[in-house]
């Protein structure tokens, strides 16, 4: 509901907004400028003083005003022609043109009203609330993304452009909502809705009769600092039933031009000041600091509305069209789908298309839809569950959990769960496994036990999706793109092979850089920008769906390298350990930027066992600047899988390296990093106290060995591996 | 439409004898390029003793804005309904606002002037910008105002 109502106003009011935000950035700018340019008066300066200078030097004066910048404007008349003027308050004398800036007006009508009058001011304030209520929904969203507004400025993961995002939008909603309340509440005013106007006192029907009252001998314009001024209007010359108007920050009053006798006065309303405040607060013009820091903060509209398409684009590009999609009540598999960004629903068009080319009549829905009564020849429910934050349900799975609480007959079909998240989260696929726990309390008959998807991988897709087949009766082949990538083709130049002698053959593979297209270099897109730890997409000829390898190199070492393990009866690994010199692969890039160890100039706990060591290396081979790395490398036998043994020497000796901390599982007394860390437990409590990142690369079951080793040696201090990951301090990247 | 509206506030604006005579009467106001926004014009009728009798035409709808046209503001306490359905829009520098109204033969040759207000956004307030006495004779002769008007007049 929030993110409908993010997006809608967001696409329709785009094009809006941004005119809105860039025409308000670019005017931001006048009011300091004016404050910059302008002749200030000194302190202390009165009314009666800067009037007598004024009109010492112009007999002629009419009106004389100060615009909140401090800028004083005189208008007089000369033998009949009307002159203006900038005055400097310390001479009295004219020193620039009071003609209005063409480009400041063209600006502020664009900015108001879309130079089209009512109706484009109108437009604008829709506008305005558009901008009011993205910001609204947008910080709902971010809230409820970082698990409440305490986490409001939570390290971010994700794709770069939803990170951008947000990144800009947390700084900058403060400012957007400001200038969008004040802009509504000025349009209102400009309208006459609200009681802001403007009383004056009656005119005095007494007066002297008398003219020629010294100016700087009136008592109230003594009275008046030039600070509080707004404007001082003189009587017609030869009219001795005129008065001086006198309007200042407190009000409006009539002084006698016989006895410079306060006639009449009025305080502005409690109305009047407040609009006054706001539109000081929305223009800047008094307030010319925050004016530039507002208009900064517009320019933030642009930069959202760019990256906001883009998560628009990239959720609509996940969710394919359904073709043949049968009705709940006549289908023998129900497929639920709870997805938040809409890369689940890709999953689930795969999986209903290889399970209706097997024959089977196949339901797809949300999983906010979920009603057992209807599902009258079911024989499957599968739910396909996202997760959204900390373990929230996602978008298309609203009010699943109450539905299935609320059951009072459990169904009889057997369920499977899958979840899909991002390893690299505290909360990974939280809400599959709060669904699947609660299915499992009502007693639901279970198809399959709980199974996760991480980062959108194909192949624990096409795992599970053999499973499912097999507990179903039918042949299933899953093969699922997310979006078919683009291949650039790379030429292996030389490998070193490992591990024969302990049945895991291994290879570090390293490619040539591509030649990068000019538009590649300009926008860093594909092998124009990698770092180690980055993925690289191999696909290997016969199949279609991709494999992912973390890259050991980064763009600046001048290669591609990776470390690959055959895997007995592996297509893609058979394939690339075989390769020769001078062969080539069709490759991709992905980027993992929730995988990198940061600018930080804190220590580096690296713990890496088997091929998991390659992104390893590469953090160590491009740490020029020298930043403490200790790193735990768990291997079979360093006689045969010691990947990188002979660079490890070099690298300590450049200080790239502090320590290395192996562990040797073939042998005597087998030992795994997780028992290295165990016996280093005080060096490395020690690090983490002291703002360590600890970076995980590796096989599953070695991560979950790490994290109960880490939970071990940090519970002393308080800390826990949770803690750590919610600060962007524990990362992991797991296969 | 217009001029019978105008007769229509004039009406209850005016209490003068002889009301039934009147005639239709061109108010022509062309302004110079004084290079702002579009101007609000205030035309309006003082007695002999300059006393505010009632107005003809408003150009400018927001309200707000009135407080610039300082005499019709203070003859008027800024009263909306003395320009209830004599509203236009304001006028572009360099445009012509062309009005007709059914003006009573009462007010020409009895001391009766016109007087038009002039403000412009972020420019110079120009109270009595015109202040042209309603005669017979003086019909048809176009004058100056003092900063944005380049003519007037008004045709019968």
């Amino acid at each position: 509901m929030i993110r409908a109502l993010h997006r809608g106003p967001g696409l329709l009011a785009l094009a809006l907004v941004t005119i809105l935000s860039l025409s308000g950035a670019a005017l931001s700018v006048f009011p300091a400028a004016d404050r910059i340019a302008a002749p200030q008066a000194e302190a202390g300066l009165t009314v009666a003083a800067l009037a007598g200078r004024i009109q010492a030097v112009y007999p002629g004066v009419e009106q004389v005003r100060r615009s909140p910048s401090g800028r004083i404007t005189a208008y007089w008349f000369d033998q009949g022609a009307p002159g203006a003027a900038v005055i400097d308050p310390v001479t009295g004398k004219g020193v620039a043109s009071a003609d209005p800036n063409q480009a400041l007006r063209w600006l502020t009508n664009l900015h108001r009203s879309l130079l089209l009058g009512d109706g484009g001011r109108i437009a604008m304030a829709a506008g305005a609330a558009a901008m009011l209520v993205l910001s609204l929904s947008g910080a709902a969203l971010l809230a409820r993304r970082a698990g409440g507004w305490r986490h409001w400025f939570a390290p971010l993961r994700g794709p770069l452009a939803g990170r951008l995002h947000v990144e800009i939008a947390r700084i900058a909603v403060i400012g957007l909502v400001l200038s969008s309340t004040t802009a509504l509440w000025m349009t209102a005013s400009t309208f006459d809705l609200l009681p802001d106007r403007g009383a004056i006192p009656a005119i005095p029907t007494e007066v002297s009769r008398e003219t020629g009252f010294a100016l700087d001998q009136m008592d109230t314009l003594r009275r008046t600092s030039v600070a509080g001024l707004r404007e001082l209007s003189f009587p017609y010359p030869g009219d001795a039933t005129d008065v001086f108007t006198l309007k200042t920050d407190r009000g409006t009053g009539y002084l006698d031009q016989g006895t410079g006798a306060l006639l009449a006065w009025t305080d502005l309303t409690g109305w009047e000041r407040l609009s006054d405040t706001i539109y000081m607060l929305h223009t800047g013009q008094g307030a010319a600091a925050l004016g530039l820091v507002l208009g900064f903060m517009a320019l933030a509209v642009p930069a959202m509305g760019v990256t906001g398409v883009l998560v628009w684009l990239a959720g609509r590009r996940g969710r394919p069209r359904i073709r043949g999609n049968q009705p709940a009540g006549r289908a023998a598999t129900i497929l639920l789908v709870g997805s938040e960004g809409g890369s689940t629903w890709g999953f689930a068009a795969t999986l209903h298309a290889a399970l209706t080319e097997a024959g089977q009549s196949v339901h797809v829905g949300p999983m906010s839809g979920f009603a057992p009564k209807r599902y009258a020849r079911a024989e499957r429910i599968i739910l396909l569950a996202a997760t959204y934050g900390e373990g929230a349900a996602p978008a298309s799975a609203k009010g699943f959990l109450d539905r299935l609480n609320a059951l009072d007959r459990v169904p009889d079909m057997p369920l499977a769960v899958l979840g899909f998240g991002d390893r690299s989260f505290p909360a990974y696929c939280a809400f599959a496994k709060a669904v699947a726990a609660a299915a499992q309390a009502t007693g639901w008959p279970e198809l399959l036990p709980l199974d996760t998807i991480d980062r959108q991988s194909p192949q624990d897709f096409a795992r599970w999706g053999r499973a499912l087949g097999d507990a179903a009766g039918i042949e299933l082949e899953l093969s699922h793109q997310p979006v078919q990538p683009q291949t650039t083709t790379l030429t292996l130049v030389s490998r070193r092979d490992y591990g024969a002698e302990v049945q895991a053959p291994t290879a570090i593979l390293r490619f040539a850089l591509p030649r990068i297209p000019l538009w590649q270099r300009l926008t860093g897109a594909g092998f124009a920008r990698f770092t180690a730890g980055d993925l690289i997409g191999i696909l290997p000829e016969g199949s279609a769906v991709p494999r992912l390898y973390s890259l050991a190199s980064g763009r600046r070492d001048g290669f591609i390298e990776l470390v690959v393990k055959k895997h007995p009866g592996g297509l893609c690994s058979g394939q690339i350990t075989a390769l020769e010199p001078g062969d080539t692969v069709a490759a991709f890039l992905r980027r993992n930027p929730g995988f990198r160890p940061g600018r930080s100039r804190a220590p580096l706990i690296l713990i890496g066992a088997g091929t998991g060591i390659g992104p390893l290396a590469g953090f160590v081979r491009g740490n020029g600047r020298r930043r403490p790395v200790h790193l735990f490398f768990g291997m079979r036998h360093p006689d045969s899988d010691f990947f990188y043994g002979e660079a490890f020497p070099a690298w300590k000796e450049e200080g790239r390296l502090t320590r290395l901390i192996t562990a040797v599982s073939r042998g005597a007394r087998p030992h795994y990093v997780q028992d290295a860390l165990r016996s280093e437990a005080a060096q490395v409590a020690d690090l983490v106290r002291n703002g360590a990142r600890v970076m995980v690369c590796g096989g599953r079951d070695m991560a979950a060995g790490v994290a109960d080793a880490l939970a071990e040696i940090l519970a002393p201090a308080g800390l826990t591996p949770a803690v750590l990951k919610a600060e962007g301090r524990y990362v992991e990247d797991v296969y | 439409m217009k001029s019978l509206l105008a007769t229509l506030a004039l009406t209850t604006a005016l209490t003068l004898p002889g009301l039934a005579m009147a005639r239709p009467v061109t108010l022509t106001t062309t302004l110079n390029s004084y290079g702002g926004d579009g101007a609000y014009l205030a035309l309006y009728v003082t007695d002999a003793s300059g006393a505010y009798v009632g107005s003809l035409w408003m150009a400018g709808g927001k309200s707000k804005y009135y407080e610039h046209l300082s005499d019709w503001y203070r003859a008027t306490g800024g009263d909306t309904a003395q320009v209830n359905g004599i509203t236009g829009a304001s006028v572009g520098a360099g445009r012509t606002l062309e009005i007709t109204l059914d003006l009573a033969d009462a007010l020409f040759d009895a001391g009766y002037t016109l007087h038009i207000d002039a403000a412009v956004e972020d420019m110079r307030d120009s109270p009595n910008e015109v202040a042209v006495p309603l005669t017979s004779d003086s019909a048809g002769t176009p004058v100056a105002g003092r900063r944005y008007v380049a003519s007037f007049a008004y045709d019968m």
